[in-house]
């Protein structure tokens, strides 16, 4: 018995640490199973969305019989004949806002107008995430002739303490109005009037009739902006020449001084934009598109996009879409999988009928095609509409676009029309109005699978949980194997781990470790350099492109001549990658917390590109053909890695053109930074680091390596 | 007289004292009750009811009384109130429409919620307790959360920017407070008639909180000298329905819906209540309606017609002649069950007037978003109502006081205060001549400022800044629901060079009527701002259950394994290690098997140990595979 107690005598390690050992000395596996694990999950996650409910029964939408009648329509005919009228007489910006200001008036409520220019966005290195909200509504110095006037109509709540308000957003163009822009406006005055004359509100309504000449977005974020951090500064009666050249008598001054203060209702309590789009053919009914993705990913609360949906369809009648990927509706190799899931699922059903698995193949496709667009658009981090302005300043809001099916000349099916629609907002209206609190019961974190279905933030964390897990246990294993050399037994692996420890011959990490950061730093650079180009006057696209890009270049190599570069100072590959490997979990993990879809749409392209990194010359030993497909995997996934070429796949798959402009490249990356999209600093700050050891990895000359390890 | 009286029985001695009493003119108890009827510009009605109970000093009438609440006067003697205001309020007083400039808006244009304040008379280390005690006991009276007001944290002490005092005031709100008729019920309960006869039977509830804006307040004054006066005022504003049915907004172009007491409250009067000195109707007919009709004011003219006819005429005489109404007053004692009064008003043509402004707009705002911090604005926009006063010099300064209460988690920091007059930043200095801060402290008190500002005469607008910080509230400060927020106060914002009081001259000197009183009084012009909300950063109250499992879970995991890494002691350890190496875990005698290793040699039966193990793992399988199999056919 005394042998074997003196073999024994390292005390044995605990069972989790023999686990974590196990695991990595599996890592192999374990990584191949996780993650095929995460893209299955990824694939079922259409199967999994959940029928969307109301959670906060304060809600109770169509609770009450709609008040919105016929005289209401009425009421919009005589609107439209009229702004029309209007608009016939004079082609001038002014006329259009001028009598819905007249029509709001007339009704008995407040209201003003909101003048702004349409501000040229910059890129703010600083100020990347509030920029939005900083800007300056209008330069203090200098006149302008060409600048929007958003009209805005206040009801006050008879009873109502003013704390609160409900905000109807209604874009127009003022200089040009389409007849479905007119249609919208009606829409929106008949329910203004409605409202203007309803005994129940508890909250002010805010009618903003936006123009949109400069585009909605602006007209909306400049009024919001006026509205949350106005600027006291100058003159607010600046721009009003045109509006008020008409009015020459004495009491015009008053009026003008009247329409010209800006006024306002309380904290906003909810959005409601509505539009009327173009006539579609196609389709039974009139159809309502809901869109409700603002910047950075964040979503309005589920409630409200249920609100709309319950009363769109059980009420009005309405079909309800959400956006979707069209390109995938048809794709063969999608139907291929939903066939597979489709089995997948009756088979798990009959094992165990509680697992709810099974979804029929169209909706399969379907859903995936609704829930693709959504996390591609909260991806992206661009608001699909003007309610991001909205979300800026927490304020839940949601656009909806009617798809009218009849021609707008039809007058019968557009007193239906413009029933139903007002109807549905008087609807939603009154739900919120019925708020005593903000929304905060049904989710933030959501995507959308179908108008009625969604996926819930503790669904959709699986696949990225399961994606992220094996980069740890990799990053040590590669950690553990170098200072080790040979693999041993597991239970002896940490033994003779600490033992190197000890030793002192483990701080090479710290070589990577320098690697790394140096990288990063050029990173970082690299991000902040738009911000000079674009100082450049009278730069294209391409141009701005190439001297980024040649920048980049010439800062990579400046930045090796001073620290070293990899290769020079000897840094062993398995290093580097398990550095690398630890960095991109990090910057996943932090990117996840910022824009979740991003995390996980990154996630697929950069975990597979770190885990295969390994270099071209490395010996794999045994026979060729691994090898051959390893290295044909590790190019492919570089290339697809690298942004510009990752762009051109995108724009070459849903388009169709294959042609490579490298000002185009620039541009997409201007529109991300101009919306202060956060997946600007993923690409610059994570990916593209990260894309960058890879290459450096693929290229590492593993001799130098091995002769280092032998000197030692 | 009285001295032969005592030689009589008891019975008559109190039949001659009573009478004795009542002969005695100042200390008699007196109730009067009033309404005036106002149209407004927008096409509402403002019907404001006045109740005036009064109760000569307590020395003489003991602790009796025939006409005046015992509640009332128990209150004031208990408590030694000097004055006392309460108000419960519902809507927002239109000051651009409704006026601004006059006594009405002065007096009974009140914040929404209730507003408290009182002034003590007692030492001022006791104010603070007797303050609580009164709260509560008001809570009880009204049926009104009015005991939320006894915290320190929701009362203030102002000085002189509510009202100039020694120190013995306090000023309390509650923004979020309802009101409905709960509190209408006590509150006619001090009447003596209560809601059964006289004006106060025209309190019709469904019509009365039908309207847009609802006040129903409660002043006491109380002296050594003038005994207990109590006036009960309700102001309501309501919309008469044209009587072509549909509700007309359009202000121009329209005649205005013409209206009758039967009309607004759905009853006509029919007499008044008996034990009331006087009682009146007036309808009230701004100077902008009859400007052109000439001078002569009629009750029937060619704008409009009253129902019946006045019983008097009563003439304003404005000393600045900015606004001058006409009264037509109606005594509601020449009427009875056989003939009730019907007062209403019926319009001939459209008619477009305004009531007088305030001289400055205030209205206040948050800016700024997110749940870290924001800013309090306050502006000021001039109606241009000099211009019309006072043509002239441009030079002059006029003053304007503010009040402000804020709660203590809205941390303001009083040092950031910046003012822009017409788009142009000013120093403190020049627009600020008096201010005085109380700081708030956390959980203890709130913050109070009262300022006094100098305009420039020539100002058209003025914005003053505050920077806040949210604060972050206790769990259990929270309200138990999810909430929208919490309430910033109405501000108050006075001009005290402006005066609304108005006069009716001319009447003869027995003609008493409280309510023209209260109108003479001299009423410094006051509005009242929005309430503002404020979003705190609120927990979610619906995840405690997930969050404290996670937490704990974690925690639990980290601390188990810390502890452990910590109170480990290697010697004991691998003595423990060789006594327990015979008998070894489940868990690593199965990971080994898995593993398919052989266990150790020091196990008792060394050869027969992978037949055991391939069983032991036979047998695991198999129990799996019953498990599926029944689960599935008890599924199906």
């Amino acid at each position: 018995m005394e042998l074997p107690s003196k073999e024994d005598t390292q005390p044995k390690p605990r069972l989790i640490v023999r686990l974590g050992v196990f695991l990595a000395s599996h890592h192999i596996l374990f990584s191949v199973l996780c993650c095929s694990a995460g893209i299955i999950a990824l694939l079922f996650l259409p199967s999994l969305a959940k029928s969307t409910y109301l959670s906060e029964n304060a809600l109770i939408p169509g609770s009450a019989n709609p008040l919105f009648s016929n005289e209401d329509v009425m009421e919009a005919n005589k609107f439209i004949r009229g702004i029309e009228a209007v608009a016939g007489e004079s082609r001038g910006g002014s006329v259009m806002p001028k009598f819905i200001a007249q029509q709001i008036k007339d009704l008995g409520a407040e209201v003003c107008y909101h003048e702004f220019l349409p501000h040229s966005k910059h890129f703010h290195p600083l100020k990347f995430f509030t920029s939005m909200a900083k800007d300056l509504p209008v330069e203090p110095n200098g006149t302008y002739t060409n600048y929007g006037t958003n009209t805005i109509g206040i009801i006050r709540a008879p009873r109502g303490d003013g704390k609160e308000a409900i905000v109807l957003v209604t874009p127009y163009n003022s200089q040009r109005a389409e007849s479905n822009e007119v249609l919208s406006l009606a829409l929106g005055f008949s329910v203004f009037s409605l409202l203007s004359r309803a005994a129940w509100l508890s909250k002010d309504i805010v009618w903003l009739s936006a123009d949109s000449q400069f585009g909605e977005y602006t007209a909306v974020s400049a009024w919001l902006n006026q509205y949350h951090n106005p600027m006291f500064l100058g003159h607010p009666t600046m721009l009003d020449s045109k509006l008020f050249d008409a009015i020459h008598e004495p009491d015009g001054i008053t009026e003008k001084a009247e329409f010209m203060d800006f006024k306002r209702a309380g904290t906003m309590a909810a959005a409601l934009i509505f539009k009327v789009g173009e006539t579609r053919n196609h389709g039974d009914r009139d159809s309502l598109t809901m869109y409700a993705e603002a910047s950075n990913g964040q979503m309005p609360n589920l409630d409200l996009l249920n609100v709309v949906h319950y009363l769109a369809v059980h009420r009005q009648g309405f079909r309800v879409n959400i956006e979707t990927i069209n390109s995938l509706l048809s794709s063969a190799w999608l139907r291929v999988i939903a066939e597979v899931i489709q089995t997948l699922g009756s088979l798990l059903r009959k094992i165990n009928p509680d697992w709810k698995l099974d979804i029929k193949a169209p909706d399969y496709v379907e859903g995936t095609a609704n829930l693709a667009s959504s996390m591609y658009n909260q991806a992206l981090g661009v608001p699909t509409g003007s309610h991001g302005a909205f979300r800026d300043y927490q304020v839940d809001a949601v656009s909806l676009e009617f798809s009218p099916t009849f021609d707008l000349r039809n007058e019968n099916a557009k007193s239906s029309f413009i029933v139903r629609g007002g109807r549905l907002i008087e609807g939603v209206v009154r739900s919120v109005n019925n708020l005593l609190e903000k929304f905060h019961q049904s989710f933030f974190l959501y995507f959308l699978a179908a108008p009625s279905k969604f996926v819930s933030v503790g669904v959709y964390m699986i696949p990225f949980a399961l994606l992220l897990a094996p980069l740890p246990i990799v990053a040590a294993a590669l950690a553990d194997s170098k200072t080790k050399g040979k693999s041993l037994d597991g239970s002896k692996t940490k033994v003779s781990a600490d033992k190197m420890q000890a030793e002192g011959g483990s701080w090479k990490w710290l070589q990577a470790a320098r690697v790394l950061l140096v990288i990063q730093f050029w990173a970082v650079i690299v991000s902040l350099l738009p911000y000079y180009i674009s100082q450049i006057p009278d730069g294209t696209p391409i141009q701005s492109a190439v001297i980024w890009v040649v920048l980049s270049i010439i800062l990579l190599i400046i930045l090796y001549t001073m620290f070293g570069s990899p290769y020079s100072t000897g840094v062993e590959w398995k290093l580097l990658k398990a550095t690398m490997i630890t960095s991109i979990s990090i910057g996943l993990g932090l990117m996840s917390i910022i824009n979740f879809a991003t995390a996980q749409l990154g996630a697929l392209i950069v975990i597979p590109m770190c885990l295969f990194s390994r270099p071209l010359k490395a010996r794999v030993g045994k026979n060729s053909f691994p090898r051959a497909v390893l290295l044909a995997v590790n190019i492919f996934i570089a290339v697809v890695g690298f942004p510009p070429a990752a762009l051109l796949i995108v724009k070459g798959v849903s388009k169709g053109s294959w042609t490579l402009d490298i000002g185009e490249f620039w541009a997409s990356m201007e529109f991300l930074w101009e919306w202060s999209s956060a997946t600007y600093l993923y690409l610059f700050l994570v990916h593209l680091p990260c894309w960058l050891l890879c290459i450096h990895v693929l290229l590492h000359p593993c001799r130098q390596a091995g002769s280092k390890v032998k000197l030692e | 007289m009285a001295p032969p009286a005592r030689q009589f029985s008891l019975l008559s001695l109190l039949i001659l004292l009573a009478a004795a009493s009542s002969a005695v003119g100042v200390g008699e108890e007196e109730f009067t009750e009033e309404l005036l009827l106002r149209p407004l510009p927008d096409r509402k009605v403002l019907a404001h009811f006045h109740f005036r109970s009064s109760a000569p000093p307590a020395a003489a009438a003991g602790r009796h009384h025939h006409l005046f609440p015992k509640a009332i006067s128990q209150l004031v003697r208990n408590f030694h109130i000097s004055e006392l205001e309460l108000s419960f309020t519902q809507g927002r007083w239109n000051y651009d429409q409704w006026g601004g400039y006059d006594p009405m808006s002065t007096n009974s244009a009140k914040p929404p919620g209730v507003e408290l304040w009182a002034i003590f008379d007692i030492p001022f280390t006791e104010i603070n307790a007797t303050w609580k005690n009164l709260t509560h006991t008001l809570s009880g009276l009204f049926c009104a959360s009015i005991n939320f007001l006894e915290s320190s944290t929701a009362f203030s002490a102002p000085r002189w920017g509510f009202k100039l005092n020694p120190g013995n005031l306090r000023y309390g709100a509650l923004p979020r407070e309802a009101v409905c008729t709960e509190n209408l019920t006590p509150w006619l309960k001090l009447l003596p008639c209560r809601d059964k006869a006289g004006i106060a039977s025209l309190l019709y509830r469904p019509s009365i909180y039908k309207g847009y804006y609802h006040s129903q307040k409660l002043k006491l004054t109380s002296s050594r000298s003038g005994g207990i006066i109590l006036d009960q005022t309700l102001t309501v504003v309501l919309q008469p329905e044209s009587f072509s049915g549909k509700q007309l907004h359009s202000t121009d172009g329209q005649l205005h819906p013409s209206w009758s007491m039967e009309h607004l409250f759905n009853k006509r009067l029919s007499g008044k209540c008996l034990v009331s000195k006087s009682s009146r109707i007036f309808v009230e007919i701004e100077k902008g309606i009859v400007d052109k009709s000439g001078s002569e004011i009629l009750w029937d003219n060619e704008v409009f017609v009253l129902s019946t006819t006045p019983d008097r005429v009563l003439k304003e005489i404005d000393h600045m002649e900015v606004q001058s109404s006409s009264l037509y007053e109606y005594d509601v004692s020449n009427y009875n069950d056989e003939k009730p009064l019907d007062v209403g008003i019926t319009w001939k043509r459209p008619r477009i007037w305004s009531c007088t402004p305030p001289p400055y707009h205030a209205s206040r705002f948050l800016m700024g978003g997110g749940n870290e911090r924001g800013s309090i604005a306050l502006s000021f926009l001039s109606t241009n109502l000099q211009k019309h006063l006072f043509s002239g010099s441009n030079d002059c300064l006029r003053k304007a006081v503010v009040f402000q209460v804020v709660p203590w988690y809205v941390k303001v920091y009083y040092h950031s205060l910046e003012i822009f007059i017409d788009g142009s930043r000013k120093d403190i200095s020049e627009v600020l001549d008096k201010i005085h801060v109380t700081p708030s402290e956390d959980k203890l008190s709130p913050g109070t400022l009262e300022m006094l500002l100098r305009f420039p005469c020539s100002m058209q607008s003025a914005t003053l800044t505050l920077d806040f910080d949210k604060g972050f509230l206790h769990i259990d400060e929270y309200p138990p629901d999810a909430n929208q927020g919490f309430d910033i106060p109405s501000a108050l914002i006075s001009f005290p060079e402006f005066n609304s009081s108005r006069t009716y001259p001319g009447t003869d000197p027995f003609f008493v009527s409280p309510l023209l009183e209260d109108f003479k009084e001299d009423g410094v012009v006051k509005s009242y701002t929005e309430v503002l909300l404020v979003p705190l950063t609120t927990p979610d109250f619906s995840m405690p259950y997930n969050v404290i499992t996670f937490t704990c879970t974690v925690l639990a995991l980290y601390f188990g394994s810390l502890l452990n890494a910590l109170r480990r002691r290697i010697g004991e350890e691998e003595s423990e290690l060789k006594k327990t190496a015979a008998k070894r875990g489940l868990i690593p005698l199965l990971l080994a098997k898995l593993r398919g290793k052989k266990i150790d040699k020091s196990n008792s039966g060394s050869s027969p140990a992978s037949p055991s193990g391939s069983k032991l793992l036979l047998k695991v399988v198999f129990v799996a595979i019953v498990a599926v199999v029944f689960h599935y056919l008890s599924n199906s």
